[in-house]
């Protein structure tokens, strides 16, 4: 069973067939082919497969894909630009020493970009509260948490690269 | 993974009615952060989900100025509740139990009525609704009917509803004047952890600010279900509140709960912890109250 569903991945519009028990997490690596994000446990506990739905981060690996229907999804692919700039956050974990075997890295870097994308001047413990999710076990915590935090102190104008519609407001 | 239809009903009528055509076969779905886990293992094997994140009207806490009256669809998010000044000001309780469910990634998509429907004995969500005196609204073939939170939950992983129900709505009464709520999940981890205990206390106090005309104690994690130490609540009205009496309190708590030794905490351990969480968080309670009044 499978449906046709559009939705928006990482700024291009596109129509795709989806089966009905596909995870969000299956439709990017197996049928769309973007290897970038991650499978690790595949329960929602490790945060390696963290994808931005309409702003927000989730677990790609339990997102039903047919959810994502007229969506906004950025993936990790969706932050270089077509010209291979690396963005902001990214360029931040590899001068800070930010990811050892990579693994958690896309993950970490969109949890990262789903917080600075609603408090671009997080604090410490935000980010702490915010990465509560993503799990990294080469331990390399204080480098990660240091390259987050060098460009919500640093004042980088642009974390922002694909722009997506109704920002959820409070109340 | 087992395969499975996804329907998307967009009213209650229409996905009650999806459930009865389908029975068994089928299973409610909404946030999908434990039912898809549940697939991915194998425990529950569905040939139907029946999404219920398409229901209008249900997706945000909303306080009626009126009655005074809080109200939760239960398709609410986690991290929508966590981000409610309301809830942030007006039930702390409920905020300092939301921000710590799970992840930022789980919260944006969980949804509260999830939380409650699980009935696992430490739902972080389920404590400081009952300490709130919180009622379940539930919609079923029948048409609706209401049940105190208290009441709800009868075992592990069994709540209090029928075939093809569905939890729509929690409501919270009016808080009585100089009222303080704190909740505490105690664990060996500051994050993505079960609690080995939770506990929820919620004071309110007379016109002098020190007597105490209403208590609240509930307990997650000290016996099968969500309990309330009724005992330690009775015990705390028409008492001043101060560090004795609500370390005598803590103590008749203790005894009420029903602790066992479990991978994440022996019981005598957890029984001497209700204690000193009972107090703790009672202090808590007043300073809110202070603070509030200033």
């Amino acid at each position: 069973m499978g449906k046709m569903i559009s939705f928006a991945l990482n700024g291009n519009k596109m129509a795709v067939e989806v089966k009905d028990h596909w995870t969000l997490l299956h439709l990017l690596r197996e049928e769309l082919g973007l290897l970038g994000t991650k499978e690790g446990c595949g329960s929602g506990e490790c945060g390696a497969c963290t994808v931005i739905v309409d702003g927000m981060a989730v677990n790609s690996c339990l997102f039903p894909g047919l959810e994502i229907a007229e969506k906004d999804v950025v993936t990790i692919e969706g932050l270089t630009s077509p010209d291979g700039t690396l963005h902001p956050l990214q360029k931040s974990f590899v001068e800070n020493g930010g990811i050892q075997c990579g693994y958690c890295t896309p993950g970490m870097i969109m949890s990262a970009k789903a917080l600075l994308d609603e408090s671009p001047n997080a604090t410490e413990e935000e980010i702490k509260h915010s990465l509560a999710g993503n799990i990294c076990r080469c331990t390399g915590y204080v480098q990660i948490i240091d390259s987050i935090k060098s460009i919500s102190e640093g004042g980088v104008e642009e974390v922002h690269v694909v722009a997506w519609k109704n920002k959820e407001k409070d109340e | 993974m087992k395969q499975f239809a996804y329907l998307v009903p967009r009213s209650l009528d229409e996905a009650i009615s999806f459930h009865e055509a389908h029975g068994d076969r089928a299973k409610y779905v909404a946030g999908g952060t434990d039912v898809l886990v549940k697939i991915k293992e194998g425990k529950i094997l569905p040939d139907y989900l029946i999404s219920l994140k398409h229901i209008l009207g249900q997706d945000r806490p909303l306080l009626n100025q009126e009655t005074g009256e809080l109200y939760i669809g239960s398709f609410v998010t986690h991290r929508m509740i966590e981000k409610s000044a309301i809830v942030r000001i007006h039930y702390p309780i409920l905020h300092d139990a939301i921000r710590n469910i799970g992840s930022v990634q789980i919260r944006n998509v969980a949804t509260i009525g999830g939380n409650l429907v699980n009935a696992v004995p430490s739902a972080d969500g389920a404590i400081p609704l009952i300490t709130l005196d919180a009622t379940a609204n539930i919609q079923g073939p029948k048409g609706e009917r209401s049940v105190d939170l208290a009441r709800f939950f009868l075992g592990p992983g069994l709540c209090d509803l029928e075939r093809s129900e569905i939890l729509i709505e929690i409501v919270v009464p009016p808080l009585l004047l100089r009222t303080g709520s704190a909740y505490i999940k105690f664990g060996r981890r500051e994050a993505m952890e079960l609690p080995m205990l939770g506990v929820g206390v919620l004071l309110s106090l007379g016109e002098s600010s020190v007597t105490c005309v209403k208590a609240r104690i509930c307990l997650g994690v000290a016996a099968p279900t969500p309990i309330r130490a009724l005992e330690a609540e009775a015990f705390l009205v028409g008492k001043p509140i101060d560090g004795g009496t609500l370390e005598k309190a803590g103590k008749i708590a203790a005894k009420e709960s029903r602790v066992r030794d479990s991978i994440r905490g022996v019981a005598w351990y957890r029984r001497e912890m209700v204690g000193v969480l009972v107090k703790r968080m009672g202090l808590k309670c007043m300073e809110r109250i202070k603070k509030l009044a200033q």
